[in-house]
């Protein structure tokens, strides 16, 4: 069964139609990519399988077998779906130690774990200040895999995981996924699934089971396929040749 | 203490520039008997056997002098001994308005005085509570700290009433730092709806000195209006400032804080975070005014609006007397960010759990250098605060 179903989803978001007709899905254990120039609709997917307020929504979205399309954004997250938006606001006052705490309360992760994990993001030094306030963007990134990880999700949805990171810090972060998502454990309990949306596919080469991406162009998904294949072509020749090729197709 | 007198009632019928105007006599006389017990100190997080000095309206109750290094009396017998002839009425003028005239005159000479003596750093914060308990009176006590040269000196006082006792609390505060002396000051207001609330405060600095003070509003109030202003008098003198304004229901409230930086390389920052809810009114005004030589200033004003029919008016002001002075401040108003509120939903939290984690941290402020305890006390208040919203 697949863990996430996009049936049909179209998305206004005020005047504008930002995604039309959607249809996707995410096997259990599953990475899925999602690929496509700025503007083209991805971060809006994320956001709408989230339940952002103020979106308008068309379609289904299943989770698990639940239909969660009516679902408010915080029993989407407690249903086990997490987010790692691509640009979290800073919170005055409130700090990240302090946030994970909660978070672990209310999901009963693993002190040791994230304690683990936040070594080896080496971002010991950022748990006593205020959430993302002065934060570098590779911080950021990092900051929100820590408090992922402690939310534990079946599906984590990662909005540019790798922009703003430097080169060094990839494998580090692509190691966090794989751990969150349990693909670094064969033996995992619970097949766990992410999105991954990413502009120029960095962060594909460095986590597992990524087998499958999607293009999307201008609110609609054209095609699907290998990520590495589609990476090479989009590098190569750029969406606009992708868009073309869809065409004559 | 005759001309003393005299000047008071020339003043009695001086208005405060800002704040509602009331009519002192409508407090003189009371309606009823003594309405509370030491034990509602607690609403505030402060158990009454721990307190250094303890005033029921005009009346000190407790005075415990059993701090070694402080000298703990009371004002009139602090007047007796002579020992405040330099400090009585000095750093808060006794005609400044109807509000400083009236505690000369009704106030009955009581208060706490607090004198650090030289060179000692008193780890142990000394608490004091003052209690407004007879309906329809006027409570004024008249406090003096004195921290001598290089002494250090925690202060926390807690002031309540009970909605069963509307009255006036007109508080005066004179506090002193001594060359290389350090006064921190901390003040927790729990007034009613029915309370009127009119402090009025004057601190003098002398040279390496430093004040520091964290005031907290927690509950609505009919009316209060005050403008602690500090003196920064000697080379080198500091204070920080922090208030926190909750203000819910029909709050009038009037905040201020003015720094004067009259010395070399004197600084100031001065702090404000309101927060309104219901029909609350809440104007902050912070001024630091600079004419010393390399003299540093920082205003931050920050308002958050939980309901639409609630209003904040901030107002920072700057005052640049000479050139070589460094001035800044920032303000922000606003209601809660709705970004702010999805990214917390997101991680799973609920609606309410959001706003609540995110009022918390807009009420936060910088705490530094306060003994251990005064920072439970002062977390505690901003629990209890935050509880209420």
């Amino acid at each position: 069964m697949a863990m996430l179903k996009v049936e049909g989803l179209s998305v206004r978001v005020g005047e504008r139609e930002i995604l039309r007709e959607v249809n996707l899905e995410v096997g259990e254990g599953e990475i899925v990519a999602l690929l496509g120039p700025n503007g083209s609709g991805k971060s809006t997917l994320l956001h709408a399988i989230m339940g952002r307020p103020g979106y308008e929504v068309s379609g289904k979205i299943i989770f698990n077998g639940i239909d969660i399309t009516g679902m408010n954004t915080s029993e989407r997250a407690k249903l086990g779906i997490g987010f790692v938006m691509q640009m979290p606001p800073a919170l005055k006052g409130v700090k990240l130690e302090d946030l994970l705490k909660r978070l672990s309360k209310i999901y009963g992760s693993d002190r040791d774990i994230l304690k683990r994990i936040s070594e080896e993001l080496r971002i010991e030094g950022l748990l006593g200040r205020e959430l993302h306030r002065g934060f570098s963007g590779g911080e950021m990134k990092k900051v929100e895999l820590l408090l992922l990880a402690a939310q534990n999700p079946k599906l984590a949805l990662l909005d540019e995981p790798d922009s703003g990171v430097d080169l060094e810090s990839l494998p580090i972060i692509g190691r966090v996924i794989n751990d969150i998502v349990g693909a670094s454990d064969s033996k995992a309990r619970e097949k766990r699934s992410a999105i991954i949306v990413t502009h120029m596919g960095k962060i594909l080469k460095h986590v597992r089971n990524a087998n499958r991406a999607y293009i999307i162009l201008n609110g609609e998904v054209k095609c699907f396929g290998n990520p590495v294949d589609l990476i090479e072509d989009i590098e190569r020749y750029g969406f606009a040749e992708c868009l073309r090729c869809l065409k004559v197709i | 203490m005759l001309e003393l007198k005299r000047v008071a009632e020339e003043a009695l019928s001086k208005p405060s520039p800002y704040g509602i105007d009331l009519r002192i006599e409508d407090f003189l006389k009371p309606k009823a008997g003594p309405s509370m017990d030491l034990e509602t100190l607690s609403r505030i997080g402060i158990e009454p056997e721990r307190a250094s000095y303890i005033q029921v309206d005009n009346k000190p109750v407790e005075v415990r002098p059993a701090i070694p290094g402080v000298k703990v009396l009371t004002l009139s017998r602090a007047l007796e001994e002579g020992l405040i002839r330099d400090y009585f009425w000095n750093a808060v003028k006794i005609d400044t308005d109807k509000y400083t005239a009236a505690a000369e005159l009704f106030g009955g000479h009581e208060g706490y005085v607090f004198i650090a003596e030289r060179g000692r750093r008193v780890e142990q914060p000394v608490l004091s509570c003052l209690l407004l308990s007879t309906p329809g009176s006027i409570q004024a006590p008249h406090n003096i700290v004195i921290v001598e040269e290089g002494a250090e000196l925690h202060v926390i006082t807690g002031c309540l009433t009970s909605v069963e006792a509307p009255g006036l609390h007109a508080g005066i505060s004179e506090f002193y730092v001594k060359e290389g002396g350090r006064l921190t000051f901390t003040m927790i207001h729990q007034w009613a709806p029915t309370s009127h609330v009119r402090p009025r405060t004057g601190v003098i600095v002398e040279r390496g000195g430093e004040y520091v003070s964290h005031y907290i509003n927690m509950s609505p109030i009919a009316s209060l209006q005050t403008d602690p202003k500090v003196y920064l008098v000697g080379e080198g003198a500091r204070a920080y400032l922090s208030s926190v304004i909750v203000a819910p229901k029909e709050s009038k409230i009037d905040v201020g804080g003015s720094v004067f930086l009259r010395a070399e390389g004197t600084s100031a920052e001065i702090i404000s975070k309101v927060i309104t809810k219901d029909r609350a009114d809440v104007i902050t005004r912070s001024l630091i005014s600079a004419e010393g030589k390399g003299a540093r200033g920082h205003i931050e004003c920050d308002g958050l609006l939980l309901s639409d029919s609630s209003r904040i008016l901030t107002l920072p002001a700057l005052d640049a007397r000479v050139d070589d002075v460094q001035l800044s401040h920032e303000a922000a108003v606003g209601k809660l960010s709705e970004e702010q509120l999805y990214y917390l939903m997101t991680k799973g939290f609920s609606e309410e759990e959001a706003r609540s984690i995110l009022v918390r941290g807009f009420m936060e402020v910088k705490i530094e250098g306060l003994p251990k305890s005064v920072e439970a006390q002062l977390k505690m208040a901003l629990e209890l605060a935050a509880r209420g919203l």
